[in-house]
């Protein structure tokens, strides 16, 4: 879901930034972002990470205590939450209960202190962009909470913000109501065309969503790469292990020139690959970059392993096999049910296979 | 035991509202606590200037009272003082009530005890304090209707706006910040937020508290009687006075009347409180 041209100036610049509460809790500690305009970026990272608390520094409700937030080419510092180009879809959705969805969409416009006329004009536009146009004269207790948060939507988009935040937008919603919304969310984007920076902890909603996502743990951004490149290519542990699923081998790695490392494994004896980290570092592959075999392999450019059935996990369209292959863990692998016959996919404990994946399809992963 | 017959399980162990000692218990209470007061209201109607002995119905005493000019205006004293001490209770309990709720300042706890003081402490030791005070300052006496109330109505809002600021206090429990913090995301100053979101939500607290600081600046004798003086009489008061002179089915009257509009507001009050939970659980 990333292809658009998106403009070079960053429409958000955060600067050093660092929030400590109480005097110790390093909240955000000394981060470094840029979002794009008409990006849809978002914050990705376990409980207690610091993503809320920077969304929250973003919007203007906590005041950095160190660094500086540049909105458009504004300092932000000195600017109070009612006075940003910013507005936010919370996580409760914070729909004003004693005023009809007309009257809270209107609210934000109220304040701005916009003709009768503009304002009826876009609210009806606005309505109609999240689909509730008929349900302008409903109260927020006779709506579902899906319905509640495209009021909620709709209330922050009807300002013409410069950035829409969403703090864990999906999280309140049931599994099929989910699915629905992620799609949703990004075609309204599209069509709005502004710049959305979503918070969530889920990872598969950031990886469906989002142009462009910043890992954060404990206060630190990881990484920050489009969904791809944060799959295909973590920059530490903790990324390559909170994104999708992977195996982790530990070895021991040396320099080997020419952007190789040479990396010294218990039971995978010692493999020459792409890489630059050194030291203590773990080999990490993918599970559905995993092939078995009962011949062994040959082809140099592929790691293999001889490996015994452990458990096995059927979900119709792949199989989640786990293979012992002497490290003490035991290797994941999602292999494709490509056959109809059953007995040929059926892996069955106690089985022993040629586990392969390529070379080039390793990690070589530091902390 | 002809109890079984209307619940046809057997007892268990933890049914303790079944129980004989139990049900016995609360009826002796419900006794004790209620003849005295059912008596007073029969009595009210009883046909009897001594109203000692039951001698025959009738409304004359009520007729007498809704005739008897002191009372009466001590009956709109009474009103008076009320009216303006729930204004201003809830007024100023429901701004003790927000900045107890919103903000963190120093000394807070100490603020918070003392403005909860008038609750715990003995009436009577207040009513003296007032006497006390308003005498040592000198506050002018002989004004002409209503200021002469305005000592009463000062004290009954020191002693009453504690009550309504707790009432108040409840509701805000329930109140979601991050609505506060939407309408200033929208734009809204701090004072618009406070109008437009918390101030709608407070509005079942409001309206309890209100009844309740009516109801005890209504009912309340202690405190009135030492802030009060024989140009401003109250209902309460005068009752007391009453009473002393003798106890005519009059007296009797005067009280069921106050009974019965404490109870009437009491219920509005309690009406209040339950659609506070009942909406909390629902927004």
């Amino acid at each position: 879901m990333a292809d658009q041209t998106l403009s070079d100036t960053p429409i958000i610049q955060i600067k050093n930034v660092s929030k400590i509460f109480g005097g110790n809790v390093k909240a955000v500690d000394n981060v470094d972002l840029e979002v794009r305009r008409g990006e849809f970026f978002a914050l990705l990272g376990p409980s207690g990470c610091g993503k809320t608390t920077l969304l929250r520094m973003l919007a203007g409700f906590e005041v950095p205590t160190h660094g500086s937030i540049i909105v458009d080419g504004q300092e932000m510092s000195n600017v109070p939450p009612n006075k940003r180009p910013i507005n936010m879809v919370f996580q409760s959705y914070a729909v004003f209960p004693h005023m009809s969805v007309e009257q809270n969409v209107a609210y934000g416009l109220k304040m701005d202190r916009r003709p009768a006329k503009e304002i009826k004009e876009r609210v009806a536009e606005a309505l109609d962009l999240v689909k509730l146009g008929h349900l302008g004269k409903r109260m927020p207790d006779e709506m579902s909470g899906g319905q509640r948060q495209r009021v909620a939507l709709a209330r922050a988009l009807v300002k013409r913000p410069k950035v829409l935040l969403l703090d864990e937008p999906l999280s309140a919603l049931d599994a099929k109501l989910r699915e629905a919304m992620q799609l949703e969310l990004v075609r309204l984007q599209k069509t709005v065309g502004i710049t959305f920076v979503i918070v969530t902890h889920d990872q598969s909603e950031a990886l469906s969503m989002a142009n462009r996502i910043a890992v954060m743990n404990t206060g630190t951004v990881q990484q920050v790469a489009p969904p791809t490149t944060l799959y295909e290519m973590p920059k530490n542990r903790f990324v390559a292990d909170f994104i999708g699923k992977i195996n982790m081998i530990e070895g021991e790695a040396t320099d080997a020139g020419n952007g190789e490392v040479r990396v010294k494994t218990g039971s995978l004896g010692e493999i020459t690959l792409k890489g630059t980290a050194t030291g203590k570092v773990a080999l990490a592959v993918r599970p559905e970059k995993i092939f078995v075999d009962e011949k062994q392999p040959t082809d140099p450019s592929l790691i293999y392993v001889k490996g015994k059935v452990g458990e096995v996990a059927y979900f119709g369209s792949y199989s989640n096999v786990f293979f012992d292959i002497g490290t003490g863990t035991p290797l994941q692998a999602d292999i494709s049910n490509v056959s109809s016959d059953i007995e040929e996919f059926t892996f069955k404990t106690g089985e022993e296979y040629w586990v392969y994946w390529r070379k080039a399809d390793t990690l070589v992963l530091g902390d | 035991m002809r109890l079984f017959k209307r619940n046809p399980d057997p007892m268990g162990p933890l049914d303790y509202s079944r129980r004989f000692w139990l049900r016995a218990t609360v009826a002796v209470t419900l006794f004790f606590l209620y003849a005295p007061i059912i008596g007073l209201i029969v009595f009210s109607f009883n046909n009897s200037r001594r109203n000692i002995v039951w001698r025959g119905f009738t409304t004359d005493y009520y007729v007498k009272l809704f005739n008897n000019e002191s009372l009466m205006l001590a009956f709109g004293n009474s009103l008076t003082i009320a009216v303006f001490c729930t204004i201003f209770s809830t007024i100023l309990g429901a701004l003790t009530a927000y900045v107890l709720w919103r903000f963190r300042f120093r000394g807070k706890a100490i603020y918070e005890g003392a403005m909860a003081l008038p609750i715990v402490i003995p009436e009577i030791c207040m009513g003296v304090a007032m006497m006390v005070f308003f005498a040592r300052i000198g506050w002018p006496t002989g004004l002409p209707w209503p200021f002469n109330l305005s000592a009463i109505t000062i004290a009954h809002i020191a002693f009453s706006f504690p009550f309504a600021a707790i009432v108040i206090r409840a509701r805000l429990e329930s109140f979601n910040p991050e609505l506060a913090e939407c309408a200033r995301d929208l734009g809204a100053s701090e004072f618009q937020v406070f109008r437009d979101v918390v101030v709608p939500h407070m509005k079942p607290g409001l309206i309890a508290g209100a009844l309740l600081a009516f109801t005890l600046s209504l009912d309340d004798f202690v405190i009135t009687f030492f802030t009060s003086g024989p140009e401003t009489v109250t209902f309460p008061v005068k009752i007391y006075s009453m009473v002393r002179f003798s106890v005519t089915p009059e007296v009797n009257a005067a009280s069921t009347v106050l009974i019965l509009v404490t109870l009437v507001v009491t219920a509005f009050a309690l009406r209040m409180q339950n659609r506070n939970n009942m909406l909390s659980n629902a927004a």
